[in-house]
């Protein structure tokens, strides 16, 4: 079941929509803010919301990178793995996020705490390498940097 | 304002990289090109800028006036504008310094431009990623509509405009303007088959204009100076300024705008101050991923979208990525396919099914495991990706690094299959 707020902001976005799937995005978005990711539950009340078949907005959310299908920790790490970046050692912080976090790149740690996802270009050439933390952006990194990074958003360690 | 006149698009940024305020740009001139347009009437509009030989910012390079001179303007019904503002070519950070910068001037260059295809409803594609941006429109949509900017009484003129912020939920396809219109209407984003063009049937089957937010900032500056002026900003045919980047192992990573077709010798060596200490240019990407490598024996070549194109590659999006001698080419080449591969949206075969074949064969190579005939098979890759076998554009622009790298690199790629592994990271 969407709770009250959910289904308020659904309605909201479906206000500024000429057709009711156009907002299928947001309203995906909005599952996704209160619950930190897309169940299936919430997949199919969305749905019927939508007057879309559950598949066919399945068909649309898997699409998109940002919109997640599985759990996700607190905090979602993006780092950034193409060209520019790669160049200019994107690679030695994978490493070093990987060895903190104990987990593979595309997981989520085991106390839950930070899902460490790659993401193309985050378009912030001139400052990388850069990544993402629940959508704030960090640039000009090195390894020693990221150690900051992590504990400005409560790793423990 | 000082600068203005030279750098329209970049004068009035702030050092201090907050957005410049309404009042600021109101100060320097801002909405007075709209109060003009509104007096001029669309098809004058679409004549200006058409002269002003403002060709698109997001790669392609299409005359903007012509584009919406397609627009059928006495069909009955709505009509779109959309602004891309769904910045993701790899290598490309030139829309965000206009969206956070000054959102203003890119509302004041929708407004004009939808006023001029007689559209009254314009959308903001924005990448999920750019979170400052999004912040920073909004603010200025909500400011423009407070201020009669917008809504459905502009400044008593009789027009009427609501802009919508759609933000996107990540995947490099919709920038494709049609996979976009797919997005906006809520599917997957997976591109249209053209003809028809958006600009007959686009977003719900109606007349649809998509623009690159570096397109649309410049419209208010080419209504308040007209199309001579704009013109005569370029040292080439092409009109106006380019907001020109590099990135990579260079001294000074960064964004200048320049006067369009300012050559990449002077880009790359005056502004971005060269390689760093100790290393060399290897080659260049000078638009983008999706765009051939260049050389140093390109320096004279000026960055406009014929020039380069005559020198064997694209401007694409202007912004370079340099890359050095102490890179591996064949991990540059590895990176940027296995972007592509991961990125293709999956409708058609070619590209679905070619590109990760691309991938995993450069990293064999890369890693020692390659096989005889591996070369043919990227050669192979190179042709059937190519312009006209696929549905969009994203496979030949993967292909357009690969095929110049397969020739540029043909000794490095050699040497790693001799040597059963890539040299440079021992």
């Amino acid at each position: 079941m969407l709770s009250n707020e959910e289904r308020m902001e659904i309605e909201e976005e479906l206000k500024a929509v000429p057709f009711k799937r156009a907002a299928s995005i947001d309203a995906l978005k909005v599952v996704q803010r209160h619950r930190g990711w897309v169940d299936d539950q919430g997949l199919k009340d969305v749905a019927s919301m939508l007057e879309m078949p559950p598949s066919e907005l399945d068909g649309v959310a898997t699409f998109y990178n940002l919109i997640f299908r599985r759990p996700v920790g607190s905090h979602v790490i993006l780092v950034c793995n193409t060209i520019s970046c790669w160049m200019m050692g994107c690679e030695d912080l994978l490493k070093r996020l990987t060895e903190r976090l104990g987990v593979p790149l595309g997981s989520t740690s085991a106390d839950g705490g930070f899902t460490l996802l790659p993401v193309p270009c985050l378009g912030a050439c001139d400052q990388s390498p850069v990544m993402m933390v629940d959508g704030k952006l960090y640039g000009n990194l090195t390894p020693e940097k990221v150690d900051e990074v992590l504990k400005e958003n409560g790793w423990k360690g | 304002m000082e600068g203005l006149s030279e750098r329209p698009l970049t004068a009035m940024m702030k050092a201090d990289k907050s957005a410049v305020t309404l009042s600021e740009y109101e100060k320097a001139g801002g909405y007075q090109a709209l109060r003009k347009a509104l007096k001029t009437g669309p098809v004058e509009l679409q004549r200006i800028v058409k002269e002003s030989n403002l060709r698109g910012r997001g790669g392609a390079g299409f005359n903007t006036g012509m584009k919406w001179s397609f627009v059928p303007m006495n069909a009955e019904g709505p009509r779109y504008l959309v602004a891309n503002a769904d910045e993701m070519e790899p290598g490309t950070f030139k829309d965000r310094m206009l969206l956070e910068g000054n959102p203003h001037q890119l509302i004041e260059g929708m407004i004009i431009s939808a006023f001029a295809i007689g559209a009254s409803q314009a959308y903001i594609f924005l990448r999920w990623e750019y979170t400052l941006s999004e912040e920073r429109v909004a603010k200025a949509l909500k400011e423009a509509y407070a201020k009669g900017y917008l809504g459905r009484e502009i400044l008593s003129s009789g027009f009427g405009l609501d802009i919508r912020l759609h933000v996107s939920a990540g995947r490099y396809i919709c920038g494709e303007e049609t996979a976009l219109l797919n997005a906006l209407e809520g599917r997957r984003a997976v591109p249209r088959a053209k003809p028809p063009f958006p600009q007959v049937s686009g977003l719900w089957g109606r007349p649809t204009v998509v623009n690159n937010v570096e397109t649309l900032s410049n419209v208010p500056h080419i209504i308040a100076n007209g199309a001579e002026w704009y013109r005569k900003l370029s040292r080439s045919e092409d009109g106006g300024t380019k907001l020109y980047g590099v990135s990579g192992r260079v001294r000074r990573p960064g964004l200048w705008e320049l006067p369009m077709g300012t050559t990449i010798g002077e880009i790359f060596e005056e502004h971005a101050g060269g390689m760093r200490e100790g290393m060399n240019l290897r080659c260049l990407i000078p638009g983008g991923a999706s765009t051939e490598f260049l050389t140093d024996e390109h320096f004279g070549v000026k960055m406009d979208f014929d020039s380069v194109m005559q020198a064997g590659s694209r401007m694409g999006t202007g912004t370079m990525i340099a890359v050095d001698d102490r890179t591996c080419p064949i991990g540059v080449l590895r990176n940027l396919e296995q972007f592509f591969s991961q990125e293709s949206c999956g409708w058609c075969t070619p590209c679905r099914e070619g590109l990760p074949w691309v991938e995993k064969t450069l990293g064999a190579i890369e890693e020692g495991r390659a096989r005889p005939g591996d070369l043919e098979v990227l050669e192979m890759h190179g042709a059937s990706l190519w312009i006209g076998r696929t549905y969009c554009a994203l496979a030949p622009g993967a292909m357009e690094p690969l095929r110049s790298g397969l020739k540029l690199f043909r000794g490095e790629f050699e040497r790693h299959i001799k040597e059963k592994g890539c040299p440079y990271r021992h």
